[in-house]
C-alpha cells in the first residue's frame, strides 16, 4: 500500500512555485517510532484520498522542543522553537496539522510569542472539520458494533480543550463510544507527558500507564482509541503488561479511519 | 447603663481589627517578594472567573458532596456575618438590636441566619465525620500530620463553638423578650425559628442568670469571631479571603501554554543574529545576570506566591495527580504548603533582620521540595484543572526544573541523553535528521 502514498515536501512544492493548503507536521514520533509511523501513513492515506493538498518539512522539520521545555531546558526549547519559525515563516506556513498533541500544542500556544503564528489544528480536528465540509466520508466498515474507548490526551484535552473531535469522529464509524470511569478534564495522564517518556519513572507502586490501562480494560472496550503518539505507546505497553494485547487493540483515530476505508 | 462595657468593646474591636490588618500587611509584603508578572490583562474574564469560581464556587460541586457541604458552610459564613454588623454596633453603642427598625425584613434575616447556623453545623459535623472517621485518602497523605491535620480540625471546632454561642445567645435573648414584663432593653424583635427550641432550657430560670448567659453568649460570640480573624493568617483558612484575589489573578492562557522565559529569548535572538557583536559592551553592565528557574521563593513570581497562601490543603489536586496516584512521592499539594512554610520562614528572617533578608543556608529546594518529587510529573495539568480556586503546582515545579537543567545541569541522565540528541540530530531520540523522511518509502 506505502508504494502508493504521495507525500511532497515543501521544498518540493515550492520549486514547482504552489503553496500547500496545509503543512502536516509529522513530529519526531512520526518521523522514527516503528509504531508512530504507521499512525502517519495512515493519516496520509486519509489525505490522499480526500485529495488534500499538503506537505510536510521532511528533513527540514526539527522536535519542536517540547520535551526540552517540560523537562525544563527553556534554552534548548527556544533554539528548537526559533529555527523551526525560521524554516516556516520562510515557506510562509498558514495552517499546520499535526498526530501529535505535544507538538499541537507547542506550535499552537508557545510558539506565537517567539514569532510564529500560524492556524494550528490537531489531526482529529482536521478530520473532523474535512468530514464536515463534505471533503471526506467515514464509513464503520470493520468498526461497526465495535466498542471503542477513547483515552483524552492531556495536552489535547484539559491542555487545549479539545475533546470533541476525536470523539465525533469515533461515531462516525457507527461504533459504540464508551467512557472510562475518569474522561475529558477529569482523563488520568498515561505517565508520558514532561519528559516522562524519555525517563524511567520515579519509585512508586505503580506505573502509570497500567493504572490507566486497567481503567480502559474495565469499559471492556475492543479498542482503546488515541490521539497521541506517545499515549499510543503507553496504553499498548499497558495491554501487554496485562497480557490482553491479542483481545484489546490500541489504536491511533487515524488509524481508525484509514483502516475502516480499507486504505 | 454604665458605658463601661462598650469602652471594653471598642478596645477589643481595635486590637483584634489593628492585629489582623498587621498581619495581612505582613502578608502582602511577602507576596510581594515574588518576581513581577503581568495579571492586569482582560479586566473582564478575570472578574468573570473571579464571580463564577470564587463567589459562584463552580469548581467545588465538582466533587458533589465535599461540594454541597461546602456551599452551605460558605453561604452561613456570608450571611451570618451580615449579623456582625449589627453586633459591632450594639456593642458600641449598648443597643438592643439596632437593625431591627427594618420590622418583617428583619425577622427574615435573624430567621434565616438561625437556619443557616443550624445547617452549618450540620455540615461542619459532616466535615469532621469526613476527616476524622472516614478513610478519606487526600487527608490522610504524608503532608497533612501534624499541625495541618490540626489546623483543619481546630476551624471545625471554631465553626461549631461560633454557631453554638450565637444560637444560644438568640435564645436567652428570646427568652428575655418574652419575660412577663419585659425585661431591660429586650423588646419584642426578630423571629427565631431555631433557637425558640433552644429557649425552654431556660424556663424557671432567674431573670439575672439568663440575662448573664445572654451576655457572656454575646461577648463570647464577638470573641470569638476576632479571634478567628486573627487565626487566619497562620492557618489554610485565609483561603476565604484570598481566594476572590486568586481566582482574579489565575492564569488565563491554555493549561498546555507553559510562559517563554524572556530572559532566555533575550539570549537566543543575541545567539541566532548573525550581525550580534560577541565584543560589545552590555547595555548594562552593572545588571545581575537573571537567574533561570527557581530555587527559592523570591525566585518565583507573585501570584504563584499568592496562590500558596490562598491553598486550603483540600488535597484534591493531590488526589488527582498520576504520579501520587501511583505511589510516587510527588503531592502537588506538597508543592503549595512547602511553598508557604518557606515564604513564612523567609518573612520571619526579614522581621528579626530589620527589613532585610539574611541569607540563611536554606532554600525551596531541597530543604523543602526534594527533586525526586520535581521530576515525577508529568504535566499532565490534572491538579490545575481540580483546584477549587485556580492555584497552579504545575507553575512551581515547572521553574524549579528550570533551575536544576539551566543552572544546575542536573536533570536525570536519561533526560540529559534526551536533550543531547535533540541539540544534536533533532530529535528525542538518536535519529539522524536526514532519515526524518525515510517512512515515506518504508512498509
Amino acid at each position: 500500500m506505502s508504494e502508493n502514498i504521495s507525500v511532497p515536501t515543501m521544498a518540493e512544492m515550492m520549486a514547482e512555485g504552489k503553496q500547500p493548503e496545509v503543512l502536516f507536521w509529522v513530529g519526531c514520533a512520526g518521523s522514527f517510532d516503528d509504531r508512530a509511523k504507521k499512525i502517519t501513513k495512515a493519516f496520509v492515506k486519509i489525505l490522499n484520498r480526500a485529495n488534500i493538498s499538503f506537505a510536510v518539512l521532511g528533513t527540514e522539520e526539527s522536535c519542536t522542543g517540547d520535551p526540552a521545555k517540560r523537562a525544563g531546558n527553556e534554552f534548548l526549547f527556544q533554539m528548537q522553537a526559533m529555527t523551526n519559525i525560521e524554516v516556516m515563516n520562510a515557506y510562509e506556513v498558514k495552517k499546520i496539522v499535526t498526530a501529535c498533541p505535544h507538538c499541537f500544542n507547542t506550535l499552537k500556544n508557545e510558539y506565537p510569542e517567539l514569532g510564529g503564528n500560524y492556524e494550528v489544528v490537531h489531526h482529529t480536528q482536521f478530520l473532523k472539520s474535512l468530514l464536515d465540509d463534505g471533503r471526506l466520508a467515514i464509513e464503520g466498515g470493520q468498526f461497526k458494533g465495535k466498542k471503542i474507548t477513547f483515552h483524552d490526551p492531556c495536552y489535547l484535552g484539559r491542555a487545549n480543550n479539545v475533546y470533541e473531535a476525536p470523539r465525533e469522529l469515533i461515531q462516525k464509524l457507527d461504533a459504540e463510544l464508551v467512557e472510562m470511569k475518569r474522561s475529558r478534564a477529569n482523563g488520568l495522564c498515561c505517565g508520558a507527558g514532561g519528559a516522562q517518556m524519555f525517563k524511567e519513572p520515579e519509585k512508586g507502586n505503580k506505573d502509570i500507564n497500567i493504572e490507566r490501562t486497567e481503567e480502559a480494560l474495565e469499559t471492556k472496550a475492543d479498542i482503546i482509541a488515541a490521539g497521541c503518539p506517545f499515549c499510543n505507546t503507553m496504553m499498548t505497553d499497558g495491554t501487554k503488561f496485562k497480557e490482553k494485547e491479542d483481545t484489546v487493540k490500541v489504536l491511533d483515530i487515524a488509524e481508525l479511519i484509514a483502516n475502516a476505508q480499507d486504505l | 447603663m454604665s458605658i463601661l462595657p462598650n469602652i471594653l468593646f471598642a478596645v477589643l474591636l481595635i486590637v483584634g481589627v489593628g492585629y489582623f490588618a498587621k498581619n495581612v500587611k505582613k502578608l502582602i509584603r511577602n507576596i510581594k517578594l515574588g518576581q513581577d508578572v503581568n495579571r492586569s490583562d482582560n479586566p473582564s474574564e478575570r472578574w468573570r472567573n473571579m464571580a463564577m469560581i470564587a463567589l459562584g464556587q463552580s469548581k467545588m460541586v465538582k466533587r458533589p458532596i465535599a461540594g454541597f457541604l461546602h456551599i452551605i458552610v460558605y453561604v452561613g459564613f456570608v450571611i451570618i456575618n451580615i449579623e456582625v454588623i449589627e453586633i459591632i454596633i450594639d456593642g458600641l453603642f449598648g443597643t438592643h438590636r439596632v437593625l431591627s427598625f427594618m420590622g418583617g425584613f428583619y425577622d427574615v434575616l435573624i430567621g434565616s441566619f438561625e437556619v443557616l447556623a443550624l445547617l452549618v453545623l450540620v455540615a461542619v459535623f459532616a466535615f469532621w465525620i469526613r476527616r476524622n472517621i472516614l478513610k478519606i485518602q487526600r487527608f490522610l497523605n504524608p503532608e497533612m500530620k501534624g499541625f495541618p491535620k490540626n489546623d483543619a480540625n481546630y476551624i471545625l471546632y471554631f465553626e461549631v463553638v461560633l454557631m453554638t454561642l450565637f444560637l444560644l445567645m438568640n435564645a436567652a435573648d428570646l427568652h428575655l423578650q418574652n419575660v412577663d414584663g419585659g425585661y431591660g432593653h429586650f423588646t419584642q424583635v426578630g423571629s427565631f425559628p431555631i433557637s425558640q427550641f433552644i429557649a425552654p432550657i431556660f424556663d424557671g430560670m432567674n431573670s439575672g442568670t439568663v440575662y448573664m448567659i445572654e451576655r457572656a453568649a454575646w461577648w463570647l460570640h464577638i470573641v470569638g469571631i476576632l479571634i478567628f480573624l486573627n487565626y487566619l493568617y497562620f492557618s489554610k483558612h485565609l483561603h476565604i479571603l484570598l481566594a476572590f484575589p486568586n481566582t482574579y489573578f489565575a492564569n488565563l492562557n491554555p493549561q498546555g501554554q507553559f510562559d517563554n522565559l524572556e530572559s532566555v529569548t533575550n539570549e537566543v535572538k543575541l545567539m541566532m543574529d548573525p550581525t550580534a557583536d560577541p565584543f560589545a559592551a552590555p547595555a548594562n553592565p552593572d545588571a545581575v545576570p537573571a537567574k533561570f528557574g527557581a530555587s527559592d521563593v523570591q525566585d518565583l513570581n507573585w501570584v504563584q506566591l499568592l496562590n500558596a497562601y490562598t491553598c486550603t490543603e483540600c488535597g484534591r489536586c493531590t488526589s488527582s495527580c498520576p504520579a501520587n496516584q501511583t505511589g510516587k512521592k510527588l503531592s502537588p499539594r506538597k508543592i503549595m504548603m512547602d511553598t508557604r512554610d518557606r515564604l513564612e520562614e523567609v518573612g520571619k528572617n526579614i522581621d528579626t533582620n530589620n527589613g532585610v533578608f539574611v541569607p540563611d543556608g536554606k532554600s525551596l529546594l531541597n530543604d523543602h521540595i526534594t527533586t525526586e518529587e520535581l521530576w515525577a510529573c508529568t504535566t499532565c495539568n490534572a491538579c490545575v484543572e481540580e483546584c477549587p480556586v485556580n492555584i497552579s503546582p504545575l507553575s512551581i515545579i515547572m521553574d524549579m526544573r528550570r533551575y536544576l537543567v539551566m543552572e544546575q545541569s542536573a536533570a536525570p541522565m536519561e533526560l540529559n541523553n534526551m536533550m543531547t540528541n535533540i541539540e544534536n540530530n533533532g530529535a528525542p531520540w538518536q535519529y539522524n535528521q536526514m532519515d526524518r523522511l525515510n517512512w515515506k518509502n518504508e512498509n
